[in-house]
């Protein structure tokens, strides 16, 4: 059978077919739908949500090691988060097969870097296979399986926006049944003291040579020979733009299995032919590899190591060949994204605006789009956790320098669960003058609304223990005062209330995402009253999409309004009213 | 560059354009062409400019094109279309959205919308403006634009001959397919 699909949905379907009963995950654009398609196979596979990349990646890695075929999947920068347990696990070797997905974001279409994880399997010493469309995603992983049951090595199974969210034609296939392999306690594999590991690294470094052995005779490696002189060596995405460009003209060296490199197969394929070149994505990692082998080829000196490629910078590259483009005279006004109408953050971010003095240090959500104009309410956003953390650090400096700055860390209430509990407890324990912040909008929110701890329901779509944040900062020892965000008086209280407090006080500001689906439906709007305007603008400054200027005074779009209020509240002359109750 | 037809979707985040996409890319494969259909997920979907593309011929290898490349822009909001008619081919057609979606810059009075937008795509390009939030309007559901688009779309690229009525009923919720028909026949006859 035949059918359309994403690349993310082709992993899960791979996992399916490929006999995994274990998969574990932290959303994160854009590796996301593996996992919420990894439930239409629930009768075969446990799939969960797990608080963030590290406990996901242990949670597979328990279940590999209990014997289970496992998968855990993550963002790019989701495996800085999980690379403790993955370093030591590629070091101890597996009982059921073990992969990672890391799925890496060229061009950080929703990201902070572009980190170019194929580093990680050289790293860490694992293998490391990459598709090259969804076909393969499904294909690919199903080997990925052997070879790490094989090899007895985790494999990092590596992807990229551009693989994981463009469907294409799929020919499925039946689903194996491996069963659990035997488990029985071996202390000397599983339990990482030096004096084993001292062991492991040796058996690791002979791994990596019985696998690059394998790599060169692996059906993942293929030339596709033409006789030409020109000879190109690629992976994973560059491969379509290489034969989008080229097409049958040149002989290609598509690799699939590439860590370790299968340099034999390498060194054959130049022999072949006089010109060598090396297209991939992001960074030289196979370049630095091959020339290090003493091979002959040119890569980054042509195709650039900046942001993702497509076929057109491919064919400039390779070929100087520039594509002619036209352009209009039109003076194109930026759209960034902005908080939705109703964002239950804008409340905060513009009490923040308002305040002199005031530092707050961020984290990744939809809330980092307070750090956009008009609200540009932010100081730093690092990675998930810094929000506290970070603050931390910066408050203390402040105290060290005898500077009289406010701190406000802030992170929502999914990134709480991922790796703000440490955080808060590290301000309560070193004695931060600073208020951490909890935006509990109840949702995981800019990676499409995935449950998380605070939901109450599970993946599988069963009803859990619900648990607040606002009870966990209290067990930690905080007081919390709970607010309302978009009450923006109560709001500001709320912010001046904590600053002064003797006592360590956090805020929690509670109100659900308005995407949020099944919430009750928004009765009211606002209107504005162009009598009472007074064309000030300070409506405009709270940021919101539905809020502009039209013929001269303030409008506000209908069909955007789920009345907030926020707009109404800033308006000093009373020209904003709610309608419809 | 291989035979491929191009066909990049521009527009503002909640405008329907992956629905659109996935309605056009069951067509395509289902008249028996290989297909392939990139997204964009994650931040720009909030309120951010956002592209879809669709390539379909005998063999697509790449799921994205670059500058120059495509064989129609569809713009769901009239700004875009300026944005991104970069990636057009020079001989390319624009269908454009006549419009107007103010991005923040312009809401919160940083900027002015750009004017004569349509006038200067059509010095350059050939260039099919719809009213699809009238066409819309019409249909009884402002949200429908986006199927309004596909119509003109479908028309634009001769596409006619594909069952696109059968595919919507399979794609769309069984309560809106009717007005969504009715929101394509309005595309075809603009």
């Amino acid at each position: 059978m035949k059918q359309l699909m994403s690349g993310n949905e082709a992993i899960a379907r791979g996992a399916y077919e490929a006999g995994v009963t274990m998969a574990a995950a932290y959303p994160g654009t854009p590796s996301t739908e593996i996992l919420e398609n990894m439930v239409e196979y629930k009768e075969h596979i446990y799939s969960e949500w797990s608080p963030n990349e590290k406990v996901a990646a242990e949670v597979a890695i328990g279940a590999s090691i209990a014997g289970a075929r496992s998968i855990c999947a993550m963002k790019h920068v989701g495996v800085n988060v999980a690379a403790d347990p993955i370093f030591t696990y590629a070091y101890l070797g597996v009982n059921g097969g073990f992969v990672l997905v890391s799925a890496d974001d060229p061009s950080m279409h929703s990201s902070q870097n572009e980190q170019d994880n194929r580093y990680y399997a050289k790293f860490a010493k694992m293998a490391l296979i990459e598709p090259s469309d969804s076909q393969e995603c499904k294909d690919f992983l199903a080997e990925a399986y052997e070879v790490s049951e094989r090899f007895d090595v985790p494999v990092l199974f590596r992807v990229t926006t551009r693989i994981s969210h463009s469907k294409c034609i799929v020919e499925l296939g039946e689903r194996k049944e491996v069963g659990h392999k035997p488990y029985a306690r071996n202390i000397p594999k599983f339990v990482a003291t030096p004096a084993h590991a001292k062991i492991a690294h040796v058996k690791v470094e002979q791994k990596l040579k019985d696998m690059e052995q394998y790599a060169n005779t692996s059906i993942l490696n293929k030339i596709e020979e033409n006789g030409s002189k020109i000879g190109i060596i690629t992976a994973g995405i560059a491969y379509q733009y290489v034969k989008e460009v080229f097409g049958d003209q040149v002989s290609i060296l598509k690799l699939g299995f590439t860590y370790p490199l299968p340099m034999d197969l390498i060194r054959y394929f130049a022999s072949k032919h006089e010109t060598l070149y090396i297209v991939e994505e992001l960074e030289p990692f196979m370049e630095e590899q091959i020339k290090a082998a003493g091979i002959q080829c040119i890569g980054k000196a042509l195709v650039p190591n900046i942001y993702e490629l497509n076929p057109d910078i491919v064919a400039q590259s390779l070929l100087n060949e520039k594509t002619e483009t036209k352009k209009v005279d039109v003076n194109v006004v930026p759209r960034p994204p902005v908080l939705c109408p109703g964002c239950p953050h804008r409340g905060f971010f513009y009490t923040m605006s308002k305040k002199k003095n005031t530092v707050v240090t961020s984290d990744i959500g939809c809330y980092t789009l307070g750090g956009m104009e008009p609200l540009n309410a932010m100081d730093t956003c690092i990675c998930m956790g810094a929000g506290f953390s970070a603050g931390m650090g910066m408050a203390k400096a402040f105290e060290v320098s005898g500077r009289d700055n406010k701190v406000f860390g802030v992170l929502g209430d999914s990134t709480f669960f991922h790796s703000g509990i440490t955080g808060a407890i590290d301000i309560l324990y070193n004695k931060g003058k600073m208020v951490p912040v909890v935006l509990d909008n109840s949702i995981t929110g800019m990676t499409g609304h995935q449950e998380n701890p605070g939901t109450g329901k599970t993946l599988m779509g069963e009803s859990t223990t619900q648990m607040d944040p606002t009870d966990i900062m209290k067990a930690v020892g905080f007081k919390v005062l709970v607010v309302d965000p978009c009450d923006l008086k109560a709001m500001d209280d709320a912010a001046e209330e904590a600053v002064k407090s003797e006592e360590p006080t956090a805020i929690v500001t509670k109100r659900p995402c308005v995407l949020i689906k099944g919430l009750p439906p928004f009765k009211n709007k606002c209107v504005v009253n162009r009598e009472n305007c007074k064309k000030c603008k300070m409506c405009l400054k709270v940021g919101c999409p539905a809020v502009f200027f039209k013929d001269g005074t303030a409008y506000i779009e209908a069909s955007m309004c789920v009345g907030c209020e926020v707009c109404k509240q800033v308006c000093k002359f009373n020209a904003i009213e709610k309608v419809g109750e | 560059m291989n035979d491929a037809k191009n066909i990049l979707l521009v527009g503002v985040g909640g405008q329907g354009i992956i629905l659109v996409s996935k309605i056009l890319t069951a067509g395509l494969l289902k008249a028996g062409y290989d297909v392939k259909m990139s997204e964009v997920h994650g931040m720009a979907q909030r309120g951010g400019s956002v592209t879809t593309q669709v390539r379909y011929g005998k063999k697509v290898f790449s799921p994205i094109i670059g500058v120059g490349q495509a064989d129609i822009l569809v713009s769901f909001e009239k700004m875009e279309a300026a944005r991104w008619v970069e990636y057009l081919k020079p001989e390319g057609t624009v269908v454009v959205n006549n419009y107007e979606i103010p991005s923040i810059v312009i809401a919160s009075g940083k900027a002015d919308y750009p004017q004569g937008v349509i006038e200067a795509l059509e010095k350059v390009f050939k260039t099919v403006t719809v009213d699809a939030g009238k066409a819309a309007l019409e249909v009884g559901n402002i949200k429908t634009q986006n199927i309004v688009l596909l119509g003109a779309l479908v028309k634009a690229l001769e596409l006619t001959d594909i069952d696109w009525i059968e595919i919507m009923k399979e794609i769309i919720p069984a309560k809106m397919v009717d007005i969504n028909i009715a929101a394509f026949n309005k595309g075809m006859e603009l």
